[in-house]
């Protein structure tokens, strides 16, 4: 047992690159099976991140395609996403909705002013009585919600430049000739 | 010319690595003193062909010269001067050549200052030295030149980020990569005593100065980026718990452990084997720092194949060269031999203990800062490791290490007295005790008043080494009042950071001209909004009066800017920074109906996060002043 012992560093290290490797190879994420495709959007009432005062519904959703991000200050993958959905706000292609969770005013406010601010509208839900109802199991995620605010569509993850060209684009343009 | 020139002197250096690698290495093994000597002029060399290399990608940049890509990309005619410099490394293929040349002018370094090393040990640690330059100047020159030029010469440049015209990028990077790259000297000499399965307390004494060099510009860059981001970016923190910050402060947290250790192997000549580990590990996680930040395995996994050839350059160089020292290490560990054990009552004890803890410490930060890649390949859970895990996870272990760090340095080196120790900790408890309860009775929070309780502890325990050679406080070396600076800035930095974690507060809210929002004792009124254009963007400013208990306190102004030319929109807080307290307010979206969103902050002492940091930087440089350091005399103080 004593032989080995100079070799601990060595395995320790081999396994770190292993996991490493791993990680460079992996592809998209997964996609998740959700109960919630083609359901209503759950019920809320949340206020606006920037408006005490306001009182946002599910009626909101009504009307228009609408893609709702979750988002929030302290999560790492979204500042990867963010460029990404600044450029999907400028075709002006779809409503953006962004939903800051977990989160503090402030620290939301202040994230959204360092990096842009993508959404036309942006939910507060601190206390993940939204996110709960969503099923979210981490952040960033993003719903395409059709005009009659139903949940079409659920992607974990990064919203890639890949995901938004062959995923959510295509999705959107059948749901606009749809109607 | 210009970057044809720059290319070729890039390709020269990387030859001269090449030969800087294998003629000295095998001089070192033949014994060919020739072929050693060779390797400090090769080393010299390699530093003038970079430096000319640098120099002329900065003409690149200071002349506008368009029809280099880089320059294009990333530079704009109308930028101030200053910012047209610090454009040269704001970019990947930049900071690169910046990355080397520092590594060159470290491995310049050594022939010139090390003229007291053993030949074979200089040799084969600039062999070592040669080899990380090959890999790193090939990784310039093939994935990430520089120098490349542009068919279609654009009339003007793609201007830079804004967020990078700021002083504090002008010096953040390059201090952090003096830190960094510092440690491959370490490396370097590590791998090389290794080969000669020498390692010992005169070692231990050659290697010092060198850590302390790197380690002392790696806290100066770790301080200047946190004041970068609180001040530049309106942001509010001071620390995010961020990858990029992680990564850098692992190297830190790694080091600080080797400059301790380095301690005991040079003074008891025990913990050989810790020590060299240390001094790899140190650099294997500035590698980790700086290039697996670039590839974006740290933002995101997926992001990595963003550009594969890089990530997989960065991770093959890694592979190669933390696997090939540690491999030697498990050849060579046989024949590390400590002379010497340790007491757990001791000097020595007490360094092993904080070496335990500091090594904890950068295990948790490694943790929490690759979790999130480990656990994706293994579940499709996307989990965010944040900041309330290392808050969690790390304050402990500062706590304790800060308990061993108020007392440990009163112990003697070789076997101390257990009654000796139970004296200091009588003397020093009722000081920790009364300030708790002092700090808990008015402060209203009793994990502040520990946290406070702690700063006075280590502070009074740093004072009682003082009184205690008081009467020869005049030949003390210059080691000595680098322990003091150096652990009284740790104080200063805790006392701090405390008040920032239990007391500082901000709100965010929509306001109109005229009103006001009230946050403690402040109450911060917008009165003016103005919007104009300067320079090279536009801007939105707001006036903000601030009152505290009624007293007028000076205003500020917030801006938010646009720049036309990157179409970005950046804000600029508004601050009153005060020795005590700062308070500043940032301007957000909004319009004259419905208001504009502000957010408002007031901070504690935050300016003493800094202050301390720069303090335990200083510390490292007054040590280097240190005799012992040049000349290897016996002395067994600190």
């Amino acid at each position: 047992m004593n032989s080995l012992k100079p070799y601990i560093p060595l395995i320790a290290f081999v396994i770190l690159v292993i996991g490493f490797a791993v990680g460079l190879k992996q592809g998209d994420l997964r996609k998740l099976e959700s109960t919630l495709i083609d359901q209503p959007f759950p019920d809320f009432s949340l206020t606006t991140l920037d408006d005490l005062g306001s009182n946002i519904t599910e009626a909101e959703l009504k009307g228009s395609i609408s893609l709702i991000n979750i988002f929030g200050s302290w999560c790492v993958a979204c500042v990867q996403e963010h460029p990404n959905l600044m450029q999907i706000a400028q075709t002006n292609r779809i409503r953006l909705i962004g939903v800051n969770w977990r989160d503090s005013r402030v620290k939301g406010r202040a994230w959204l002013d360092r990096y842009g601010d993508p959404y036309s509208l942006i939910l507060f839900d601190d206390s993940s009585q939204l996110a709960i109802d969503l099923g979210v199991t981490g952040a960033p995620e993003t719903f395409l919600v059709d005009h009659e605010g139903r949940i079409r569509y659920k992607h974990v993850g990064i919203v890639t430049r890949d995901v938004w060209m062959e995923t959510l684009l295509p999705l959107i343009k059948s749901l606009e000739s749809g109607t | 010319m210009i970057a044809e020139l720059g290319h070729i002197l890039l390709i020269t250096a990387l030859v001269i690595a090449f030969l800087q690698a294998v003629l000295p290495l095998w001089g070192a093994a033949k014994n060919n003193k020739a072929l050693m000597d060779f390797a400090g002029r090769a080393a010299l060399l390699q530093c003038a062909a970079i430096i000319g290399a640098f120099a002329l990608l900065t003409t690149a940049f200071v002349t506008s010269d368009f029809s280099v890509k880089l320059v294009a990309e990333h530079s704009h005619s109308a930028k101030p001067l200053l910012y047209k410099i610090t454009g040269v490394w704001a970019n990947h293929e930049g900071s690169m050549l910046l990355w080397v040349l520092i590594l060159s002018i470290y491995g310049a370094m050594l022939p010139i200052f090390g003229k007291a090393l053993p030949d074979t040990l200089r040799a084969r640690a600039l062999g070592i030295q040669g080899l990380l330059g090959v890999g790193f100047i090939g990784f310039t020159v093939f994935t990430s030149s520089p120098f490349l030029r542009l068919e279609n010469v654009p009339i003007d440049g793609n201007g830079l980020n804004p967020l990078l015209q700021d002083p504090g990028l002008a010096f953040h990077p390059p201090f952090l990569y003096l830190g960094y790259v510092g440690f491959s000297l370490a490396f370097s000499l590590a791998c090389a005593a290794l080969i000669e399965g020498k390692i010992d307390a005169i070692w231990a004494r050659w290697l010092r100065p060198w850590v302390l060099l790197a380690w002392s510009f790696l806290t100066v860059g770790i301080t200047l980026g946190s004041l970068w981001a609180y001040y530049e970016l309106g942001w509010g923190g001071w620390w995010m718990w961020d990858p990029v910050e992680n990564v850098s402060f692992m190297p830190w947290l790694a080091g600080t452990a080797l400059l301790h250790s380095i301690l005991v192997l040079g003074t008891r000549h025990s913990l050989p084997s810790w020590t060299v580990l240390l001094a790899i590990s140190t650099f294997s996680l500035s590698l980790i720092g700086t290039f697996v930040v670039r590839s974006g395995v740290l933002i995101s996994v997926h992001a990595f194949a963003v550009d594969p050839a890089r990530g997989v350059y960065i991770l093959s160089l890694l592979t190669l060269y933390t696997g090939a020292a540690l491999g030697l290490y498990a050849w060579r560990a046989k024949t590390l031999q400590a002379h010497s054990g340790f007491d757990p009552v001791s000097k020595s004890g007490a360094l092993v203990l904080n070496n335990l803890l500091l090594v904890i410490a950068t295990a948790t930060v490694f943790l929490g800062t690759f979790y999130p890649l480990f656990i994706d390949a293994i579940s499709v859970d996307k989990i965010t490791v944040g900041a309330p895990y290392f808050n969690k996870t790390f304050t402990p272990i500062m706590v304790i290490l800060i308990l061993i760090m108020g007392v440990g340095p009163l112990l003697k080196w070789e076997k101390d007295n257990s009654k000796n120790l139970l004296g200091y900790v009588k003397k020093l408890a009722p000081v920790f005790i009364i300030a708790l309860v002092l700090f808990g009775l008015t402060g209203g929070s009793w994990g502040g008043a520990l946290g406070l309780a702690l700063a006075v502890y280590i502070t009074a325990g740093t004072l009682f080494v003082v009184w205690r050679r008081r009467k020869v406080i005049g030949s003390q070396p210059a080691g000595f009042f680098g322990f003091i600076l150096g652990h009284m800035g740790m104080a200063v930095t805790t006392m701090a950071i405390t008040c920032m974690s239990v007391w500082s507060v901000d709100q965010a809210a929509r306001l109109n001209i005229g009103e006001s929002l009230k946050i403690g004792q402040h109450t911060f009124t917008l009165s003016k909004m103005d919007s104009d254009q300067r320079e090279n963007y536009e801007y939105l400013a707001g006036t903000f009066s601030i009152s505290k208990n009624g007293q007028e306190l000076k205003p500020v102004t917030a801006e938010q800017r646009y720049y036309p030319v990157r179409k970005m929109v950046t804000t600029e807080a508004g601050f009153n920074l005060g020795i005590k307290e700062t308070v500043f307010a940032a301007l957000s979206e909004g319009n004259k109906e419905k208001g504009w969103v502000v957010r408002v902050y007031y901070q504690p002492m935050v300016i003493w996060i800094w202050i301390g940091g720069i303090m335990i930087a200083l510390g490292g440089f007054v040590s280097l002043a240190d005799r012992r350091l040049r000349f290897n005399t016996n002395s067994d103080q600190i």
